[in-house]
């Protein structure tokens, strides 16, 4: 196991009166992706921003690549990449423009910056529209181009605060893509999402955030497995709802919710009940069932559980931080 | 990497990210060609509408030519106008994130606005180059040579850097481009209050105080003098417009004293 290149510990952070960080701590190993993820207002875009060397933490410290963020700044700023709703470009330069300039701020010279430049944009297939100003660009293009303005150093951690948020389904597969080649070229990625299906899909590490504080953190797999498996059942009369309903929240101990006019869901307890057993008891009160599903809880359930549950006990919500 | 502790090489950092920045500029413009031929013809429309239309009506106190007498108000004018375009870019930059694209880069950390109020001090230029083209087509002229003249230019590229440096502190507080731009109308009351388009003499006394110690007033009182246009302040009258030329030194240096540490904070600590 190589040390972790992302470690933050006990961060906390105010905004007036608002808390937006409250202890959070997180840990990245090299090359993998970690998605975070969290409501609005968690503090997600707050905890990039610290490690970005953008804002100082009140409290705790973090480390990218080891070294500090606030007093090593100047260090870490060479080793990052910065993308989604906190970085931007010039709407006003064309796409190469844009790009050779951020080289040349990055300190190429001009024409490595401008070698650089090309080679992104032809990756990235925005050879095309590379001498266009970006106000015509559409919405995945401009991401895209966020994204590989974040890269012309071959940053070792790229920070992607969600990306895709407001992008079509085929503009989110093109930037998943692109995220993936940079993995697999060895780049770390901390990737903030609202998402969850964008986690689950490049993920290997999930950190779940609320109220500034990780309540999870695993693979998807063993979130999901943290909360039981899921039984989706449609019964073929609408009239038997009622003593279907009654089958399962007696086997299961906890009441279903109903989807639709003939279709229930309910968490089974994690380990214990079989679909066998289920059958069996829809047979004893007559209850004639069309379908009967059992599956894995989608990251979407297991965030909602997990962030529920945390609601209950926290009152105080942070407004969301820019 | 160590290099980049180093003080010289800092400086020199500073000032390559500077330039670097100056080009974005340009190159924003070369995209909007629109923007250019807009930001040049203005100064043209104020020279010919106030020049005729005020100037069919207004007398000047010595009996002087109007458009004579108008010139140094006008230059003055787009002087001030100056800090605004800087404030609304500055805003922009930081509503759009692109300033945090910056913060997080490992580029010097003062070159944003340094490289800003470079940049608008190219543009003060060129626009002080159509003013004069302007001025002279419609009968103006410097009267007393070269020095005077001379100084008469240095001191409008002085004062407008300075106050470009207020339009980097606003932009980089409101942080907002709609705000922003909102700001803008309210520089020109700021310059009509003043003796650039009318003499002071006939307003109220508390207006006319307020107008007297205007550094809008100073500078046009400055340039009246180093060109040896009409509407010098004669008999007894405020400090500044007495002496024209310190008193815009003064607001120019006072400017940079209070804005420029004021910027730098501003733009260091961003949105932390």
């Amino acid at each position: 196991m190589t040390d972790p290149i992302v470690v933050a510990e006990g961060l906390h952070k105010s905004f007036g009166g608002t808390r937006a960080l409250r202890g959070l701590d997180l840990s990245v190993p090299r090359g993998t992706v970690c998605g975070v993820l969290g409501p609005n207002g968690a503090g997600k875009t707050t905890a990039v921003r610290i490690l970005a060397t953008l804002s100082d933490p009140d409290a705790g410290h973090a480390r990218i690549a080891g070294y500090d963020v606030v007093r090593e700044a100047g260090k870490v700023r060479e080793r990052i990449g910065l993308a989604g709703q906190s970085a931007a470009v010039d709407e006003k330069l064309t796409g190469r423009g844009n790009l050779r300039m951020f080289g040349r701020l990055y300190h190429l010279p001009r024409r490595q910056a401008h070698r650089r430049a090309d080679e992104l944009l032809d990756r990235f297939g925005l050879m095309d529209a590379a001498d266009r100003p970006v106000a015509g660009y559409s919405g995945g293009m401009r991401r895209r181009l966020d994204l590989i303005t974040s890269l012309i150093l071959r940053p070792e951690v790229l920070f992607l605060d969600e990306p895709t948020t407001g992008l079509d389904p085929r503009s989110r597969g093109e930037i998943w893509d692109s995220v993936r080649e940079l993995v697999a070229e060895g780049t770390t990625v901390l990737l903030t999402t609202q998402y969850l299906d964008e986690a689950d899909h490049l993920a290997d590490d999930i950190a779940v955030i609320d109220h500034g504080r990780v309540i999870a953190t695993g693979t998807p797999d063993e979130l999901k497995a943290t909360i039981g498996d899921r039984l989706d059942v449609t019964v073929e009369n609408p009239a038997a709802m009622p003593a279907a309903m009654t089958v399962l929240s007696t086997l299961a101990g906890t009441d279903p919710t109903q989807t639709g006019v003939d279709g229930l869901s309910v968490v089974l307890p994690a380990g214990g009940l079989r679909l066998a057993d289920i059958v069996r008891g829809f047979d004893h009160a007559g209850v004639a069932a069309a379908d009967l599903r059992l599956r894995r809880p989608t990251l979407d359930e297991v965030f909602l559980r997990l962030t529920d549950r945390l609601t209950d006990r926290v009152t105080d919500r942070e407004e969301p931080v820019r | 990497m160590t290099a980049v502790t180093s003080p010289l090489r800092r400086l020199g950092w500073t000032l390559t990210d500077g330039l670097t920045l100056v080009g974005r500029e340009l190159g924003r413009l070369r995209q909007e060609p629109g923007q250019i031929v807009a930001a040049l013809v203005f100064p043209v429309i104020m020279v010919v509408l106030f020049g005729y239309v005020f100037g069919s009506a207004i007398q000047v106190p010595d009996g002087g030519d109007y458009r004579e007498y108008l010139m140094p108000g006008l230059f003055t004018m787009v002087t001030f106008i100056a800090w605004s375009g800087v404030m609304t870019r500055m805003a922009g930059d930081a509503a759009r994130g692109v300033m945090d694209r910056f913060r997080s880069m490992p580029m010097a950390r003062l070159a944003v606005p340094f490289g800003q109020t470079g940049a608008d001090l190219l543009i003060g230029l060129l626009m002080l180059a159509v003013m004069v083209g302007a001025g002279l087509l419609v009968g103006w002229q410097p009267h007393r040579g070269l020095i005077p003249t001379a100084q008469a230019f240095v001191l409008i590229v002085v004062l407008r850097y300075a106050l470009s440096w207020v339009g980097v502190y606003v932009g980089l507080a409101v942080r907002n481009d709609q705000v922003a731009d909102a700001l803008v109308p309210l520089g020109l009351p700021f310059t009509m209050l003043s003796n650039a388009f009318v003499p002071t003499g006939g307003m109220p006394g508390w207006l006319r105080f307020l107008a007297d110690w205007n550094p809008v007033s100073a500078l046009t009182a400055a340039l009246r003098d180093l060109f040896g246009n009409p509407g010098a302040p004669s008999g007894a009258v405020a400090w500044p417009l007495a002496h024209p030329v310190t008193a815009v030194l003064l607001w120019s240096a006072a400017l940079l004293v209070i804005f420029v540490p004021l910027s730098f904070r501003a733009y260091l600590r961003g949105g932390r």
